[in-house]
């Protein structure tokens, strides 16, 4: 029987007067895989963000581990230590060491011991293969480098659920590989649960249990991976795919 | 130029110059305390605190050293609290310094970007954690300029403190400019010691500022 991560219901999120998000409802069990599409601006990353705080919510509720989410900073604070999310614009600290941009949050919010977290920081960085990397600055490194770093420094908190938004977006095109293949075996070895935005149909295709369609802040389509991107079921996602011409 | 004159002095001067840069030297300290803390309470909009110090930072920022001094040596000992000029002076270098370090850091803090924050916040940082990880090694290195303007510019504020009688190096040879009418060996003795005392500091200030621009940052 799986085991529910998240669950949203009825979430409505607004931008001052303007609604950006519409009566938003779907779950997410353990080791699911989702891909979260839909056209610019349709609140992909509105909705990402909300899942881990970070955009304050109007009403709805949403549901971690089973547990219902207290709106609250300091809940999601709490929470936050078992979401990661990678963001388009990577992010590291451009003051600390690759290494030390991962130790930091393991070692300073979850007070975990430096050595253990260290020895798990270069297993995690030989993975990507970075490991060369551990004493340089994010300056000194590639868009894909720094991202691969980025995506070390979420998995090194033990997240239970992975957020990524558009992590390829700002690539080189030649970098963007290495990141999707990171991201597929984190799917397909370590059966991370995660929700991934994302403009790159083929690796959508290929690394999607379950799509989400977004269009002006409404969720339109929650269909299997598969049977989204044969036969959509609404007209906008058909044409939403035939656009993007993969 | 009368050398015999300025040599007859340099043990006054001297004893100026040490106190300038005594009087620099806790005046930049204590402003550069007061500024970050003030700074931090205006960026983490600490509820009444706030509001009290940006009262605090306007009024400092707003009214000149020498009536801040004035009103400190002349109007304070009428309400009873009397204090030597050199203390006098301190206070007022710090509450003037203060409010402009808290200008300058509040600068470098708000340049710290809202990417790096959601980043630490997606980390699981507490506000605590924030300031301490994220917003202030950033924001102090971004600080970096408008701390040197402003260290720069209270070493300069120091030459007011003659007017209550401080004897650093402006009020010494102001008194001896009085005593023998001899002001050019005066006044450039005068010159010669505030540029002993900023020339090595503006070459400091200039590599700080080179450093935590190619080293401390760039993404
Ligand atoms: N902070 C904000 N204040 C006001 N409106 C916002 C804000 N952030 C986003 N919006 C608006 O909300 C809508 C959804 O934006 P969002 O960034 O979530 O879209 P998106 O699907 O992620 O788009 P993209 O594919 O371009 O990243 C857009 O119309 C955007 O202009
Ligand atoms: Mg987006």
């Amino acid at each position: 029987m799986a085991e529910e991560i998240l669950k949203v219901e009825h979430l409505n999120k607004f931008y001052g007067d303007w609604q950006a998000l519409h009566d938003i409802n779907f779950d997410l069990q353990k080791g699911e895989v989702v891909t979260l599409l839909g056209p610019s601006g349709s609140g992909k990353s509105t909705l990402i963000r909300t899942l881990n705080g970070l955009e304050p919510f109007k009403d709805g509720n949403i549901y971690f581990k089973g547990e219902k989410v207290e709106p609250t900073p300091k809940e999601w604070q709490k929470l936050r230590q078992q979401i990661g999310m990678v963001f388009q614009s990577y992010d590291l600290f451009p003051n600390l060491t690759v290494l030390d941009n991962i130790l930091l949050a393991p070692t300073k919010v979850q007070k975990r011991d430096r050595e253990e977290v260290k020895k798990e920081a270069m297993a995690l960085l030989e993975r990507v293969d970075l490991a060369d990397q551990a004493n340089s600055y994010p300056r000194q490194l590639s868009g894909g480098q720094k991202q691969r770093i980025a995506i070390v420094r979420a998995l090194a908190m033990h997240p239970e659920l992975m957020l990524f938004d558009e992590v390829t977006a700002s690539l080189d095109p030649e970098m963007v590989r290495g990141v999707l293949e990171i991201i597929k075996e984190l799917a397909d070895r370590d059966h991370m649960t995660m929700i991934i935005v994302t403009h790159e149909m083929n690796f959508a295709a290929q690394i999607a249990d379950r799509v989400l369609f977004l269009e002006d802040g409404k969720l339109l389509e929650d269909t299997p991976g598969k049977q989204f991107f044969e036969h959509p079921q609404t007209a906008r996602a058909a044409e939403f795919l035939s656009s993007m011409e993969f | 130029m009368d050398w015999t004159i300025i040599q007859q002095s340099l043990p006054n001067f001297v004893q100026g110059f040490k106190l300038t840069l005594w009087l620099s030297l806790v005046g930049i300290v204590g402003s550069i305390i007061v500024g970050i803390i003030t700074s931090l309470v205006q960026y983490f909009r600490v509820p009444v605190l706030k509001q009290i110090l940006n009262v605090y930072v306007e009024v400092a920022r707003n009214t000149p050293l020498l009536i801040q001094l004035f009103f400190l040596y002349y109007a304070f000992p009428v309400m009873g609290i009397k204090m030597t000029a050199e203390t006098c002076g301190i206070i007022g270098l710090i509450f003037l310094g203060g409010a402009y370090m808290a200008e300058g850091f509040t600068g470098g803090f708000n340049g710290v970007s809202q990417n790096q924050l959601d980043a630490g916040e997606a980390l699981g940082m507490n506000q605590f954690q924030l300031a301490r990880y994220v917003v202030l090694p950033q924001g102090l290195s971004l600080s970096v300029p408008a701390l040197a303007a402003n260290i720069i510019f209270l070493i300069k504020e120091t030459s007011i403190f003659s007017v209550i009688a401080i004897p650093e190096l402006t009020n010494t040879a102001l008194d001896l400019i009085g005593m023998y009418y001899r002001s050019n060996e005066y006044l450039f003795v005068l010159v010669v010691a505030y540029a002993i005392i900023l020339i090595p500091v503006i070459l400091l200030l200039d590599w700080l500022e080179r450093r935590v621009r190619y080293g401390a940052f760039g993404n």
